[in-house]
């Protein structure tokens, strides 16, 4: 586990000045998993979204590391491509023996959870020795803040509109995590960019695995919220204490809660300050207030007894 | 010349032949009928260690072309095949893999698409891709389909091209039908190909490189298609050269269109991939009883030959294109379109009519070619009038 001081040693490989907005919790994240990395060099892939349109404007880049970009969809197909080629080019000779290098594919929970699904699904199952890492926001934000199976239960979305007849997302959230767990590879883990030193400890682990790493980062949206910049930490830090974003990590099958909580504190504190759940508050919505505060436990239960001590 | 072995193989066996003697570092690919049996073979050379090939068995054909443009981007050589769905599935990644400028190579078995499903040949797959930026032949034999996928990897990777090739063989009737094939040993094959050096590569980490960036502000996005469109303009250069060299190498005639009784023919049929031996088949038999009949086989489709279409067709009497696909709602098929629009600048008006055929395997027999050489002969004579487009053999 890498200290601060360590940390700031290493080459910060996403140059400032991108066009992300402030209080982004997306370029935390980025800034934060490329550090854990160390000076090994590095290819990363980015899924359309957000992230890449703000990092990636031609004839710019952010990226001093070796950056692609294909589509929106199949950020993990693509990298498992080029570390493919790294397996191919090295077999042939033409490549160092002894060369190493890491691969990470970035995608936003659209780009995840939703369209580039099966990609990630097929790269994790083939085993190719590359790090996922979703930046979840909780909505298509790029596009305009429409809602994704990440969104929470309630939220307001410009595709989960709030009004008479409908009261924000109807559904609950996917929980992809789990899923990606379930796949067993070596490594897979959710984080918060309000948990720094969890979130690195668990990029370095990714990276130093043999074989598929998947990692589940929570980054808010101010835009999407409807939060301010300055207060993106403190959302990303109640998301952990209410429990609606339990940090855990699967290790070779065994599940562990990475960070206590050792009061969970009402899912109210979590979403009360958030715009994009205002009309939960309103009167006549009590029931789905509660009902929110249910599903959190049951989420809550679920993955505490998954990391239970067997 | 080179030394050759004469064997006897399926169409895709010698696709997956020619791939392997390619040397790829990287082949990333779905099996789709009536592509299989490429994927199949090349599993076989990985098994047995006949190349260093990472082999990527991708959960899509999206998923395969999305690895091949990410390996290629790497600075590998990259292959894979598909076909019909699978095309049609990988369609946002053919674009983006000739944006890109990336030079894969890809082999694609002709076939149907749904619906109604069907996994028997037509060129709707090919043809549906078109306009998506990718070089493409296509083989009439199954050793045409061993030659064009060794020539590809050169006009791919030449600095004055950068651009994906799709070899196209006719799903079943080329894939799957047991033909005689001239090889080469390995070594030559490598040595005609050579290396691929990429100019930039994701895994020259020293120097590091992005790739697939926004151009989506004000950015040169017009600017770099119009470098995609001077790029495949300038292939047809390339294709005649490297096709040159390889004629050389292999003792077996190569041009971009091939006619057989051009010089003196009067109604001509314009045909693509495996039909063209039925129909100089009919054509042989027609000029035996003094008929002037000619064959006009278009074996590179991007870039469209339209110069040498219009050469070859000059002093023609009658001109039926046989189209193995459909352009719904358009005059003709899309080789028709073509066709038509490379005589636009003739000096004479000459009639062309399209015969939409084969589509979803329907067979292709010799009295239906018989028929058309007739019509064309009526149409010569002025005893019918040019009618556009027609369906050949339908029930």
């Amino acid at each position: 586990m890498a200290s601060l001081k360590d940390l700031t040693h290493n080459p910060d490989r996403l140059a400032g000045g991108h066009r992300l907005c402030s209080g982004c919790g997306a370029s935390i994240a980025v800034r934060q998993i490329l550090l854990a990395a160390g000076e090994t060099p590095l290819v990363a892939g980015c899924a359309t979204g957000c992230l890449e349109v703000s990092t990636s404007i031609y004839p710019y880049s952010s990226w001093r590391v070796p950056f692609i970009h294909n589509a929106f969809e199949n950020s993990a197909a693509t990298i498992s491509g080029v570390e493919a080629a790294f397996k191919g080019m090295q077999r042939a000779g033409k490549i160092p023996a002894d060369k190493k290098v890491k691969f990470v594919a970035f995608g936003g929970d659209g780009g995840t959870y939703d369209i580039g699904l099966q990609s990630l699904s097929g790269a994790m199952e083939r085993g190719h020795d590359m790090v996922y890492v979703c930046y979840d926001n909780g909505a298509y934000m790029n596009t305009g803040i429409q809602r994704s199976s990440a969104t929470p239960l309630g939220a307001w979305a410009t595709t989960s509109e709030v009004g008479k007849a409908q009261q924000g997302k109807i559904q609950r959230r996917k929980d992809l995590t789990s899923i990606i767990a379930d796949h067993n590879i070596p490594y897979v883990a959710q984080a918060s960019v309000s948990h720094w030193r969890d979130l690195t400890t668990k990029a370095e682990k990714a990276f130093a695995v043999d074989g598929p790493a998947f990692l589940n980062v929570l980054a808010p949206c101010p835009r999407g919220w409807r939060t301010l910049p300055n207060k993106s930490i403190e959302h990303a830090k109640s998301a952990v204490q209410t429990g609606f974003w339990p940090l855990f990590e699967v290790e070779d099958g065994v599940w562990r809660q990475t960070v206590k909580v050792p009061t969970r504190k009402p899912i109210e504190e979590f979403i009360r300050p958030q715009g994009r759940f205002k009309h939960l508050f309103a009167p006549g919505n009590e029931a789905l207030l509660e009902s929110i505060q249910v599903e959190i436990d049951r989420y809550w239960d679920y993955i505490m007894d998954r990391c239970a001590t067997k | 010349m080179a030394n050759q072995k004469t064997i006897a193989e399926t169409g895709n066996v010698l696709v997956a032949q020619a791939m392997r003697q390619c040397k790829p570092d990287v082949m990333a690919a779905y099996p789709i009928t009536p592509q299989t049996t490429i994927v199949e073979e090349f599993a076989k050379y990985v098994a047995q260690g006949r190349c260093h090939t990472e082999y990527v068995t991708v959960e899509s054909e999206h998923s395969a072309m999305s690895a091949c443009v990410g390996a290629s981007a790497a600075g590998a050589r990259v292959m894979t095949a598909t076909c019909s769905q699978g095309l049609a599935l990988m369609w946002e990644e053919l674009y983006i893999a000739a944006g890109m400028r990336l030079p894969i190579v890809m082999a694609n078995a002709n076939r149907a698409l749904s619906a109604p499903i069907n996994i028997h040949c037509d060129h709707s797959d090919a043809m549906g891709a078109r306009d998506a930026g990718w070089i493409m032949l296509f083989a009439e034999t199954a050793q045409e389909a061993y030659d064009n996928t060794i020539m590809s990897v050169r006009i791919a990777e030449h600095s004055d091209v950068l651009l994906p090739v799709m070899t196209c063989l006719d799903g079943f009737i080329t894939t799957h039908s047991v033909d005689r094939a001239d090889i080469f040993d390995d070594d030559t094959v490598a040595e005609f190909v050579g290396e691929y050096v990429p100019a930039y590569a994701l895994l020259d980490t020293d120097n590091p490189s992005s790739h697939g960036n926004f151009s989506g502000l004000g950015g040169p996005y017009f600017e770099f298609k119009k470098q995609q469109r001077l790029a495949i303009d300038a292939s047809m250069a390339v294709i005649k050269s490297v096709g040159a060299e390889f004629s050389e190498l292999s003792g077996r005639p190569f041009d971009v269109v091939e006619g057989w009784g051009m010089e003196d023919a009067e109604v001509v049929i314009v045909v693509i991939g495996s039909s063209a031996g039925n129909v100089r088949h009919v054509a042989r038999g027609l000029r035996a009883q003094g008929i002037k009949a000619g064959v006009l086989k278009i074996r590179v489709f991007r870039p469209f030959p339209a110069a040498e279409v219009a050469a070859a067709l000059v002093g023609v009497k009658a001109i039926a294109v046989m189209d193995r696909s459909e352009s719904f709602g358009a005059e003709g098929g899309p080789l028709y379109l073509e066709v038509r629009s490379a005589l636009y600048d003739s000096s004479e008006r000459l009639p062309v009519v399209d015969y939409i055929y084969g589509l979803g395997g329907s067979d292709v027999r010799l009295e239906l070619i018989e028929r058309v050489y007739s019509d064309l002969a009526d149409i010569a004579s002025g005893s019918m009038a040019p009618f556009g487009m027609t369906y050949l053999g339908t029930r």
